[in-house]
């Protein structure tokens, strides 16, 4: 049967009140009589506070408190925006305190004021005087990890984890190979930058529970990190998540929360707002892991990999946060993509005195598909096989069980993205005009990267999702899921489900403004591109639930002489009909006036369903790109770029463009310009704004090609895979790709900045 | 210290106490609940703030309250029509899929709006340079282009 919802471009259902700036976000619910919270941040990288004077601060007019570590519960949380594991031992480190003495990072939380105003608060923070005493800072795990460095944290020697996943016999595998291909390369600490920073406020609620209302990805995680950071029960918290204006990871970690909480809580429960400047957030709430590569492969002469060894050391910054699960992803991507019969890949995490890494779009995908697909380019160069080919040679294929994850993919579409994206981008007519511009002493090139992505955690982590679905007295139906929409339009295509499984119009399917703990079903929230995937599971299971009952009520209220006992039943635009001939049998809206108000039968109809999804399906894809390099400046323009995507069946055309254009322009931007940078003489940061941290753009961005190939994955509730960070992973290594095509060296750490052309090139001209 | 200011606000006289440190943006959240103007960083980096003073687009967060005296405001509460039906712009985003967060979403339809005004038929290179004061990283920009071309034309087609 054809669909009517799934596949269809339907404009999502709360744009209307964001064009007309109606749409809530945390910052625009006003409370009465609220208090301003802010924080008292660390003036030095690593060190101990010796004192603390709050005296003149407490004197401003209009400051309320001024708390200091001794004032705020001590209890150690972890803050990663993980599913709570039952296994201590996999438990996400509990390092973090509310307020600490012991500071690891230039701007790490001393102290925090409440005051009337948020100018008074701002006033009072000038006002206290704390005394350090300093030590040593490093800002690279080079520094971290050598002889004799003091320890950010006790007892670790600075590493948080160091694992080795193994396939096979690397040094078997070596002897086999023809050739040995090694590479270095290097991806940067970048940011999310989200556009509306980290904003929360809590208040005690008359039921006696702790309220916290914040823009954050994972509202039920976010109150099991309340009850850990407070020692107390977690029914006593309650999160309620209004409009966020984005996250890509950086709001999948608990950072302000219970520090609004413990105000909130020293003001016997009046409403406290805390809403950090953007330099606070660049500085010390999350970024992206920089992680620097080793590697070295062995291939036969005919291109086959018969052997790959794999060093990634991870910067983690100065608390755990997700800490070792970003890197170690790694390892299965790289056997995701491509078969590596002996194949050893160690990675270590380490703490450092920048700010911490976490969740970022992609989780570990852009830097090992940087690693895995520069080096997919310089090894095909070497070997003198055609790039598309080498890739083709080693691919995975469907049906095939990844060794490391341990699941099998039923669809794997990488060679069509190649095929149908080599057609798409005009690869062959590309390629001649990129010679002849070559030929006029043009810096012109071309590069393709792909990568491999999953839909979720599973089976490293924990995958439930909830639904609950009311069918209303009119026929239409009310959605609530736990499931959280950040911008991403998760909603939206949920609703489009709905709409699919039951037989209704989108329209006729109402989406919750907020995701409330009490009131959202259990789901674990906004990360790893799970919640089409996952979280749809149980939309349609709830979805196909509340169909039966309608089904099975329709016949309960047969009118009299209409047939009940043999009839087979569906539900088609908001009508009951015969599924013979498709003929009316009853309103859908007439059938649920009755099951509500029927004086002696019926019942209103719901379905309720959790889901536990035990399943994974990997997209793939990759970025195809054409570029010329100034030799003057050193600028890189693209002229075009395409992104083609596996994600199996595509639930909403227009919102899954959007969200490839929009990763694709953090992945040329993590290429080309961004990386947060550090003095190395004091620690502190030297672009913590949004001026100087050179995100792009509407300028900077050049024209966007996006592309699908649908192939249903049977695992996906429509045959879907996640589609929300892969658009992330490629952009970068295709760039790097195409400028070594056009100026002939290898650039292997990003940012590739003009400084760095100009450098490169200046090199290449000395050795002529 | 507060003072009084006068000044049209969508449309309506409005007399404010302010206080003589305050933004223009805070005075529109905070004391007049028009809380659709957002604030992105609070130091002209972003625009998600954007208003349009006397039909020019101004970030109110760099934007002394004080100075409005006298000056004709109009935020994103004021870019629908009277009768509460969507601007052509506003349309156009909704339609096309300019809109995800839409945090930046208010900024980018006040800068559209004075860009249109002043130049009813600009380039595609004069939309990325007139909306370059705008960030949004949610899209990748493409869609709001859509958007803008699309009114532009149509716009056009109007005039035929
Ligand atoms: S908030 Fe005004 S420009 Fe960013
Ligand atoms: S839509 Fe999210 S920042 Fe623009």
């Amino acid at each position: 049967m054809e669909n009517t919802a799934i596949g269809k471009s339907q404009i999502r259902w709360d744009a209307v009140a964001k064009v007309t700036g109606r749409a809530n976000y945390t910052g625009d619910i006003p409370q009465k009589e609220m208090y301003h919270g802010k924080i008292y941040r660390a003036k030095i990288a690593h060190g101990m506070v010796k004192s603390i004077d709050v005296s003149e601060a407490l004197k401003v007019p209009g400051v309320i408190k001024v708390l200091t570590p001794d004032d705020v519960s001590s209890y150690s949380f972890p803050t990663a925006g993980h599913p709570y594991s039952l296994d201590p031992k996999l438990s996400d480190k509990a390092d973090r305190k509310i307020l600490t003495r012991h500071i690891r990072l230039y701007g790490d939380e001393i102290a925090a004021v409440i005051a009337k105003t948020e100018l008074a608060a701002e006033e009072a923070l000038g006002k206290i005087k704390v005394e350090y005493e300093e030590y040593e800072f490093y800002l690279t795990p080079e520094e971290s990890l050598k002889e004799g460095a003091l320890e950010i944290h006790e007892g670790t020697k600075n590493i948080i984890a160091d694992t080795t996943a193994e396939i096979g016999d690397l040094e078997t595998g070596f002897k086999e190979a023809d050739i040995l291909i090694e590479h270095d390369c290097y991806t940067p600490t970048v940011q999310h930058c989200q556009m509306e920073n980290q904003i929360a406020y809590a208040y005690k609620d008359v039921d006696g529970r702790w309220v916290c209302v914040t823009s954050t990805q994972i509202p039920h995680i976010c109150r099991r990190i309340l009850g850990q950071a407070f020692g107390m029960p977690w029914g006593r918290f309650r999160v309620i998540k209004p409009f966020v204006g984005g996250g890509f990871g950086n709001k999948q970690d608990v950072t302000i929360e219970p520090m609004v909480v413990a105000m909130s809580m020293a003001v016997g429960g009046k409403p406290v707002m805390l809403d950090l400047h953007r330099e606070e957030v660049f500085a010390c709430t999350r970024v992206r892991h920089a992680i620097s590569y080793k590697m070295k492969f062995g291939f036969k002469n005919d291109g086959r990999i018969v052997a790959g060894d794999i060093l990634a050391i991870s910067n983690n910054g100065a608390y755990a946060s997700h800490g070792h699960a970003v890197v170690a992803k790694g390892g299965g991507m790289v056997t995701a993509l491509y078969k590596v019969p002996n194949f050893k890949y160690h990675a270590m995490t380490v703490y450092t005195n920048i700010a911490a890494a976490g969740a970022m779009r992609g989780y570990g995908v852009p830097q090992i598909s940087y690693a895995i697909e520069t080096f997919m380019d310089t090894a095909a160069r070497k070997l003198g096989i055609d790039p598309f080919d080498l890739r083709k040679i080693n691919m995975t294929k469907a049906m095939e069980e990844n060794p490391l994850l341990h699941m099998t993919q039923y669809t794997m579409g990488l060679r069509e993205c190649i095929e149908q994206g080599k057609e798409r981008f005009q690869w062959e007519k590309r390629v001649e005009e990129v010679a002849a511009a070559k030929k006029a002493g043009k810096l012109r090139g071309l590069g393709f990267a792909a990568f491999a992505y999953t839909s979720g955690t599973y089976p490293k982590g924990l995958e439930a999702a909830g639904c609950r679905l009311v069918l209303n007295q009119d026929g239409s139906i009310k959605m609530m899921v736990g499931a959280t929409e950040i911008g991403q339009g998760s909603d939206t295509v949920f609703r489009q489900m709905v709409a699919e499984t039951v037989g209704v119009p989108v329209d006729m399917v109402y989406a919750d403004q907020v995701t409330d703990t009490d009131t959202s079903p259990f789901d674990t929230g906004a990360y790893a591109s799970r919640q089409t995937f996952v979280s749809g599971m149980a939309v349609k299971k709830a979805a196909e639930e509340l169909k039966e009952k309608i089904l099975l009520a329709a016949l309960e209220f047969a009118e009299e002489g209409q047939e009940a006992e043999t009839v087979d039943l569906d539900v088609k635009d908001c009508k009951v009909i015969k599924k013979s001939d498709g003929s009316l049998y009853t309103e859908l809206g007439d059938l649920a006036l009755k099951t509500y108000y029927h004086l002696n039968k019926g019942i209103c109809l719901t379905a309720d369903v959790s889901n536990k999804c035990i399943q994974n399906a990997y997209p793939y894809g990759g970025t195809f790109v054409d570029l010329e390099v100034d030799k003057v400046t050193g600028k890189v323009k693209i002229y075009n770029i395409l992104n083609i995507h596996d994600s199996g069946v595509i639930i909403n055309p227009l919102m899954a463009s959007g969200q490839v254009e929009g990763g694709m322009t953090m992945g040329i931007s993590y290429a080309l310009d961004e990386e947060l940078r550090y003095d190395s003489s004091t620690g502190k940061p030297l672009n913590n704004n949004l001026l100087d941290y050179k995100m792009p753009t509407m300028m900077d961005v050049p024209d966007l090609m996006v592309d699908f190939v649908e192939i249903p994955d049977p695992i996906g509730p429509y045959g879907n895979k996640s589609l929300g960070e892969p658009p992330n992973c490629s952009p970068a290594p295709a760039i790097r790709n195409a400028i070594a095509d056009a100026i002939g060296v290898d650039i292997n750490a990003i940012p590739i900045t003009p400084q760095k052309i100009i450098e490169v090139l200046n090199a290449k001209d000395k050795e002529v | 210290m507060l003072k009084k200011i006068n000044c049209i606000i969508n449309g309506e006289p409005k007399e404010i106490e302010v206080d003589v440190r305050e933004s223009l943006l805070d005075m529109l959240r905070n004391r007049l609940h028009l809380t659709g103007t957002k604030q992105g960083c609070g130091v002209g980096e972003c625009g998600a703030c954007a208003v349009l003073i006397d039909g020019n687009t101004i970030d109110s967060c760099i934007y002394m309250a004080v100075w409005a005296d006298g000056k004709n405001i109009t935020t994103i509460e004021g870019i629908s029509k009277p009768d509460g039906s969507l601007s052509d712009i506003q349309q156009n985003y909704v339609d096309k899929g300019a809109v995800q967060c839409g945090f930046c979403t208010p900024g980018f339809v006040i800068s559209t709006t004075a860009l249109l005004n002043k130049n009813d038929d600009p380039s595609r290179d004069e939309i990325r340079r007139g909306l370059s004061g705008n960030l949004c990283r949610c899209t990748g920009y493409q869609k709001i282009l859509d958007a803008v071309e699309t009114t532009v034309e149509q716009r056009r087609n109007s005039k035929k």
